[in-house]
């Protein structure tokens, strides 16, 4: 009457052995920790690793774990101070190789860290730290390219020696100028004007049009290239914040696009947001320079100087390298740079303004088949100490980031080749990642101290905790020993759900924590469900067994209609919610899933074991 | 243990104008007063800027209140928040100031007055966002109430249950609402989930109330319908109660222990679950009843059948 095939009982078991496996790294509690990582983004070596260990150990610094993770080295120390004094001596020992941050990592053994086993990663408003929204002015964008245009076509109208009255920016059909118009004298043919636009907007096509004073040409940017326009200036910028993010040396930044024109940064234990905004909002850019062929590089770096003429810089490796003063082009110049598949391998297409353009026609006329390099040059302010004081200072940085030969004569649309495929991709970001293509303001901004973060995970885990053991204590009175089982269900059902969180990497946060609270509450209905259709049963004079058999079949339907109409408000919070309010929507529908399996399968498996094999039982304990 | 020992017989359909009469006033009160004295809404909402920070003694309120007028906000809101030592102070949007800049003479304000203050939180929500929270926030409400709506009325195949329910899914999160103007708690993002939560729990009951009237006018076929629906609300009524209970635990729980922060998010939860309560068993059976819900407009095909059966 009353049974449960073996195989859901198989189900059950293994669904709930995984389940406490991804809950278990929860339960170890956090260290002090400092993420060493390499400034180029590599992975840490095991030599690295040695060097980095050796140093902290030589200082009287007891290292209490370390491994590689993920690439960045982690370090783990039983107190705070020493994890202080672990990151001073690493900045100062390795400066040019590491970032270093401040973090926490989970006291969880080895082999689940092996097995990809990780916590549940906290939101911010749990951890402390840094939100900042950014908007980048898109309309900016388009509005920039439009006066590049509007040059370009000016100079190269005159150099081609066409008259014209005017280039003016035009709005069609449109809030805002959308295009470029030629305006030519009265009576003029339209032919030479066509070639030198179609020449230097070769994407677009030209329209005529007749004004008052005139025949004219326009190029108008359809919604296509706007768009196109806009996404790259959106995705230009986020490279360039992400970029500045990782010299921040926060553990686990994250910076992500949001809806069409935003930008969220989430910098957990940040709190100077002043210091921050400085940093992600200041200018990096590039310099394009011929490699000094004639002087030999081991000399000037022996002698300490470089030649007349010359100037020594050092590669992203570290190597030394003689280049020439003068710059032939400024990142100023450059209006793009996108990866391009050419016929010697990857490469990096750069596309500048005329001017820069006229300029690279000039040097690369002149000194074809001889090197070229790219420099990177980086404004950033840092906190240094001198004389016991510490005073802000600016630092200029510049590395070369690449170096390649003249294969030919070009002018505003050149290749950099020679490249292996990241190698190509990240020069053009960093390429990109020189100059804002828009600019970009905070709209919103949060900021939660540490001490507020802990407090709320102190005040949510103790919220849940007395809220189960009422919820326990109620039950077991209620329903007495099917109430005792019933606890033992919602407690798996915390387990599950914090094994879902964990392995779904979902951020908790302070309403998730009430939204697990909350289901918690919510959780007991599908066992009151149950219990009360086998009261009901018992009531009608059914036997024990298969009152329970029925409660179980007919509170179904309900079971499942009830956690429906909660799943759908559940979906739309987490479409129209961000941050916090996601979390938790995360945790509300989750917590549905796993409640309606402990109830139904969890409490019929143990139900079953109790009272399945007993054919003389006549009463239950409900 | 049981709340309901024996089988209830409580006349819920009968006594249905009280109930109505009781609904109509709460919820005239709640719209009178979100119309003239309207919510406390957030920083999430209005944009603006709010502070939190933690004294280490007990803090004088018009000390500080004079201290940031004179820093240039005559506007700021100054109140104690979760404890004597704790306050929060509200700005409206600042157009002409950068947000560094509110902050440091907010800071600075605060500073002179005991230099040991910390400043535990702070949000800057500019008012193009806060208008964006506050139109989103109104779409999940609607976008939830029609999916319900949709869900709810493929569930039952009858208009007049669908209606019964939505009334009572509507009833509830305008009364929730209602509690927050009269009491002009503090109205942000996780009010709005609560509420949303609230529309899905209070909808569940419904529809566990309606699937037992279901099942009743299959196994009592010669019943009136005002005797299946008391017998179906009375028959689940132990269940009903018992949900509400231990919802209601823990979030009395989590409103008592869950710090300042989930304060109104609990508030909301616990007036919802009250009144959604309330609603399933009082309202939106009553209206289905109303409407003309009889066994025929359930199961139509019976209908042709009893035609059939005239002489």
């Amino acid at each position: 009457m009353l049974e449960f095939p073996r195989w859901k009982y198989t189900i059950v078991a293994i669904v709930l052995v995984f389940a406490a496996l991804f809950a278990l790294p929860n339960v170890f509690g956090e260290d002090a920790a400092l993420q060493v990582a390499r400034k180029d983004r590599e992975a840490v070596s095991e030599e690295g690793r040695a060097s980095v260990e050796t140093l902290l150990r030589g200082n009287g610094v007891t290292v209490s774990r370390s491994y590689v993770d993920d690439g960045r080295l982690m370090l783990h120390f039983a107190e705070v101070p020493e994890q202080l004094k672990a990151r001073d001596l690493v900045n100062d020992q390795f400066a040019k190789e590491y970032v270093t941050a401040l973090s926490f990592a989970s006291r969880a053994p080895d082999w689940l860290r092996n097995l990809g086993l990780r916590p549940m990663p906290l939101g911010l408003d749990l951890r402390g730290g840094l939100y900042l929204l950014y908007q980048v002015d898109v309309n900016g964008a388009v509005d920039q390219l439009l006066e590049v245009y509007e040059q370009d076509l000016r100079r190269a109208l005159s150099d081609a020696d066409v008259s014209f009255t005017d280039v003016q920016q035009v709005t069609q059909d449109s809030e805002r100028p959308n295009g470029v118009r030629v305006v030519l004298p009265e009576g003029s043919k339209t032919d030479a004007a066509r070639d030198v636009i179609r020449r230097i907007l070769p994407d677009l096509a030209a329209a005529q049009v007749n004004t008052p004073t005139g025949p004219a040409l326009q190029v108008v940017l359809d919604d296509a290239k706007i768009k196109e326009r806009q996404d790259y200036a959106i995705s230009q910028n986020l490279t360039t914040i992400r970029n500045r993010v990782n010299e921040l040396g926060v553990s686990e930044p994250v910076v992500q696009r949001q809806g069409v024109d935003r930008i969220a940064v989430q910098l957990p234990g940040v709190q100077n947001s002043a210091e921050v905004k400085d940093i992600l909002g200041k200018v990096a850019t590039l310099e394009f320079r011929l490699v000094d062929i004639q002087n030999s590089v081991s000399d000037a770096v022996q002698r300490g100087r470089a030649p007349i003429g010359s100037k020594l810089y050092d590669t992203r490796d570290g190597q030394p390298t003689l280049l020439k003063r003068d710059i032939i082009v400024t990142g100023d110049q450059l209006v793009d740079a996108v990866t391009a598949a050419t016929d010697s391998g990857p490469g990096v297409s750069v596309k500048l303004d005329s001017s820069g353009g006229e300029e690279m026609l000039r040097t690369t006329r002149s000194n074809l088949g001889k090197p070229m390099a790219v420099v990177f040059i980086e404004q950033r302010r840092e906190e240094v100490e001198v004389a016991g004081e510490k005073i802000v200072r600016d630092i200029k940085e510049e590395k070369v980031i690449n170096t390649a030969t003249i294969q030919g004569v070009f002018s505003n649309n050149f290749q950099i080749t020679g490249l292996g495929t990241n190698e190509a991709k990240e020069l053009a970001l960093l390429l990109r990642a020189g100059a804002l293509a828009a600019p970009i303001f905070v709209i919103e901004e949060r900021v939660i101290g540490p001490s507020m973060g802990k407090d709320n995970i102190d005040k949510g885990t103790k919220a849940l905790l007395y809220g189960m053991i009422g919820i326990f204590i109620f039950m077991a009175i209620y329903y007495r020993t099917f109430g005792v089982v019933a606890c033992v269900v919602l407690s798996l059902n915390v387990v599950m759900l914090a094994a879902l969180l964990s392995m779904l990497k979902a951020a908790l946060t302070l309403p998730g924590i009430a939204g697990i609270v909350l289901t918690v509450g919510m959780a007991v209905d599908a066992n009151v469900l149950i219990y009360e259709r086998i009261r009901e049963e018992l009531r009608n004079g059914t036997t024990p067994q298969a009152s329970i058999a029925r409660g179980f079949e007919k509170a179904f339907s309900a079971i499942a209609d009830s956690n429906v109409t909660t799943l759908i408000a559940g979906i739309v919070l987490w479409a129209l919610g961000t941050g916090p309010i996601r979390g938790f929507a995360v945790t509300l529908c989750l917590g549905i899933a796993t409640s309606m399996f402990t109830a139904i399968l969890g409490s019929r498996a143990i139900l079953t074991l109790m009272y399945g094999g007993n054919r003389r039982l006549t009463s239950l304990p409900i | 243990m049981e709340f309901f020992k024996k089988k209830t017989k409580f006349p819920f359909m009968g006594t249905r104008k009280i109930w109505y009469g009781l609904s109509v006033l709460l919820i005239s009160v709640s719209l009178l007063s979100l119309w003239f004295r309207g919510l406390n809404l957030a920083v999430d909402f209005t944009g603006g800027l709010t502070i939190e920070a933690q004294f280490p003694t007990e803090t004088n309120l018009d000390g500080i209140r004079g201290a940031v007028e004179k820093a240039g906000f005559s506007e700021a809101q100054v109140q104690n928040f979760g404890s004597s030592r704790d306050i929060s102070i509200r700005l409206p949007p600042q157009p002409t100031l950068s947000p560094a800049e509110i902050r440091s003479r907010v800071d600075g304000a605060l500073l002179e007055i005991e230099p040991n203050v910390k400043v535990s939180k702070v949000d800057i929500v500019g008012p193009q966002v806060g208008a964006e929270l506050r139109d989103s926030s109104v779409w999940a409400l609607i976008a939830t109430v029609i999916l319900i709506f949709i869900y709810v009325a493929l569930r039952f195949n009858t208009l007049k249950l669908s209606v019964g329910a939505i009334i009572a899914a509507l009833h509830d999160p305008i009364l929730v609402l209602g509690f927050f103007s009269l009491t002009q708690m503090h109205f942000d993002l996780a009010v709005v989930a609560a509420i949303l939560a609230v529309i899905g729990y209070s909808l569940n009951d419904t529809v566990v109330v309606f699937d037992r009237i279901r099942e009743c006018f299959v196994a009592n076929k010669r019943a009136t319908p005002v005797e299946v629906l008391d017998e179906a609300v009375n028959s689940t009524l132990s269940r009903t109660v018992m949900t509400s209970v231990t919802t209601l635990i823990v979030v009395v729980v989590l409103y008592v222990l869950g710090g300042p922060a989930l304060q109104g998010f609990s508030a909301a939860i616990i007036v919802g679950v009250i009144v959604g309560t309330y609603s399933s068993i009082y309202i939106a059976g009553a209206i289905a009843l109303d409407l003309g819900l009889t066994a025929e407009s359930l199961f139509p095909t019976r209908k042709k059948l009893a035609i059939d059966d005239m002489p």
